[in-house]
């Protein structure tokens, strides 16, 4: 005997069905479409097959803003990684007021990034700002900072006294490439840029230490028990357990991290500018560059569209990386 | 000793991620004059000059200086200005300084731009959204945990892989989408296309699925029927995850940004934080109406997470474990 059709499971999946297709399948299949076509916000336009993808190709300011994101993750996720195992750490070790310093690490991540990117803005200000404050109470010089396009690298270099532009000059002569191209690659991300890789941290580093605090307490306490009956230091001890057992979480929070990463938006968009994007476009990273060309002057919601795909490649890319790699790491 | 270290470099951390909050606080308190002459350390000490005539003491702003001598505007208690251009001796000037508080700003910067309207906006987009992302998922959550039907492994990796899609890759089109729609600058643009969210059906559909089975068969043996089951047995049992949802939820909503910057307008419908946004254009040079908008605006947030921040920090701590 044949059971009748149930209808009844379909019912229950429906309404986040309709929700899912409609405003996530649907405009993601819509960006593809869109992608090749020169669409503005007045309506669509006409065919242009990969004419979006060639102009991106040719565009240095989509060059200067993947090297500013890529500037970006590879300063952050490292650095956010390691503060956040050493606190984690920290916190399991101690029993009291635990609780307390959890909350003050998370407070950050729970709080907006438009109202915290606000406070930082002012934080690094010229003229009114805390950091300038106190480094000239201390007798250093107030620095540009967010206002700043300077390399780090530059700024470091000359201020030991070397002529990094005089160098970078004669390196683009000797090797044929643009001076400015050049500058960007080998000067290291602006300070303006320096200042969003620091909020960036900050904001992040509460959340990849929760992470990390329940990864430590899975680990089971024999294997330290044992590690002391055989003599072996703390240090030895992390490197030999901590950070082998831990390497699922690290590899997480390594991920997750650079995904988040790459998708920064409202730091830049409230902290840098006017213009937005910083001195010199040194603070635009890709989301804010496609955000300006979609909804900016230009309007060109078929080029934004093209950038977004381009986004969406990188960090699919990432996570099929991740699914592929995480059999490896898991214990 | 260990352990005394451990607290140290905890502290000194743990004031580093504090002190922008600190000085947010501090700065929204002071008057902008002494922001703008460069007072712009934590205390909001205010730095001012008097002058003494026939035992009165009047405070004063000094215009020029000539000489010994200092051409002054002199003020009564409520700061208007009773005599101009007055010379006295420099020597007679006496520089003050005094603790003042200054939480007029936070009127004035509520009433600047009707922040008023925009938490009431925040409050309604992020409560609707919370409440459609609880009923949305745990109808969902609850056919894919309990029921056997056709296709629903690929539908359920379906909707997981499509949060993996960040925001801004699906932002344009649904610019495209929402405007065909009309929905463009209105509520229907903040709240329908979040009140589904796949990480929420995730969560619950981990907690349904720890619902022994013996349950549901008493159930059944009861005459419950699928939806009875689910509202008097499961949702009952999974209390604790449905608040974590709504936690996250409601968290992710209020914070949202880029979303409701792109899809309103109107300052009728406008967001907390877009209005934030647009505050802190307006008034830039205001840093201390820019504090209080900005005390006030993460204020919510930061007291819901005071009540529950055991809950709030392990809810957190669960979106790294895969389940």
């Amino acid at each position: 005997m044949k059971k009748k059709f149930d209808f009844g499971p379909y019912l229950y999946i429906l309404p986040a069905a309709i929700i899912v297709i409609v405003f996530r399948l649907i405009p993601i299949i819509l960006s593809f479409i869109v992608s090749f076509y020169d669409w503005t916000i007045t309506g669509p336009g006409k065919f242009i097959g990969f004419e979006n993808y060639i102009m991106m190709f040719h565009d240095g300011e989509f060059w200067q803003s993947m090297l500013n994101t890529f500037y970006l993750v590879i300063f952050v996720v490292p650095i956010s990684l390691v503060l956040s195992l050493v606190f984690a750490n920290f916190l399991n070790g101690i029993e009291k007021l635990k609780s307390l310093y959890r909350s003050i690490y998370f407070i950050p991540t729970v709080t907006s990034m438009v109202a915290i990117s606000i406070v930082w803005k002012i934080i690094f200000n010229q003229q009114t700002g805390l950091v300038n404050f106190f480094l000239t109470k201390i007798g250093f010089d107030p620095m540009g900072w967010l206002a700043e396009s300077r390399g780090i690298i530059d700024i470091f270099l000359s201020s030991l006294g070397m002529n990094f532009s005089g160098f970078i000059q004669n390196l683009s002569g000797g090797i044929g490439m643009n001076y400015n191209t050049l500058y960007l690659l080998l000067g290291g991300p602006s300070l303006a840029l320096f200042c969003i890789i620091i909020v960036t941290i900050w904001k992040g580093l509460g959340y990849n230490t929760i992470i990390y605090l329940a990864g430590l307490q899975n680990i089971p306490k024999v294997y330290y028990e044992a590690a002391d009956i055989d003599g072996a230091g703390k240090i030895r001890q992390f490197f030999k357990i901590t950070w082998q057992l831990i390497s699922p979480t690290t590899f997480y929070v390594l991920m997750m991290t650079t995904i988040v990463t790459f998708q920064v938006f409202s730091q830049i968009y409230l902290m840098t500018g006017p213009p937005v994007g910083g001195p010199l476009g040194t603070t635009k990273v890709i989301v804010y560059f496609l955000f300006d060309k979609g909804f900016g002057e230009s309007n060109n919601l078929s080029y934004a569209s093209a950038i977004a795909l381009v986004l969406f490649g990188i960090i699919l890319t990432l996570t099929l990386l991740q699914k592929r790699l995480e059999k490896k790491v898991h214990y | 000793m260990k352990k005394s270290i451990s607290y140290i470099i905890l502290s000194v951390c743990g004031l580093l991620m504090v002190i922008p909050f600190i000085w947010m606080i501090t700065t929204s308190v002071k008057s902008q004059l002494e922001v703008n002459k460069g007072n712009v350390g934590f205390l909001p000490i205010e730095h001012y000059s008097t002058y003494e005539e026939a035992g009165k003491v009047y405070r004063i702003t000094s215009v020029k200086v000539d000489g010994d001598s200092t051409f002054i505007h002199i003020f009564d208690e409520n700061m208007n200005r009773i005599r101009s251009y007055e010379k006295v001796a420099t020597s007679d000037i006496i520089e003050k300084k005094q603790v003042k508080l200054h939480f007029e700003n936070y009127k004035e910067a509520f009433t600047k731009v009707p922040f008023k309207r925009y938490f009431i906006n925040t409050l309604f987009v992020s409560s609707s959204v919370v409440f459609g992302v609880l009923i949305t998922g745990s109808l969902a959550a609850y056919a894919f945990a309990i029921m056997r039907f056709k296709g629903r492994d690929f539908i359920f990796y379906l909707f997981i892989s499509m949060m993996m899609v960040p925001q801004p890759v699906y932002l344009i089109p649904s610019y495209v989408l929402l405007n065909h729609l009309g929905w463009i600058d209105t509520y229907n643009a903040l709240i329908i296309p979040w009140i589904a969210n796949i990480f929420t059906i995730f969560l619950l559909r981990q907690q349904f699925k720890t619902i022994p089975d013996e349950l549901f068969d008493a159930a059944r043996i009861d005459g419950c029927g699928r939806f009875r089951t689910l509202w008097k047995l499961v949702l009952p049992l999974s209390k604790s995850v449905i608040v974590t949802a709504a936690i996250f939820g409601f968290i992710g909503s209020w914070n949202s940004f880029m979303w409701p910057l792109v899809m309103t307008d109107s300052p009728a419908i406008r967001v907390l934080q877009v209005g934030l946004s647009y505050f802190s254009q307006e008034a830039s040079a205001q840093t201390s109406l820019l504090m209080a908008a900005s005390t006030f605006s993460i204020l919510p947030l930061v007291i819901l997470f005071l009540f529950a921040q055991k809950q709030i920090i392990a809810s957190f701590a669960s979106s790294g474990l895969k389940g």
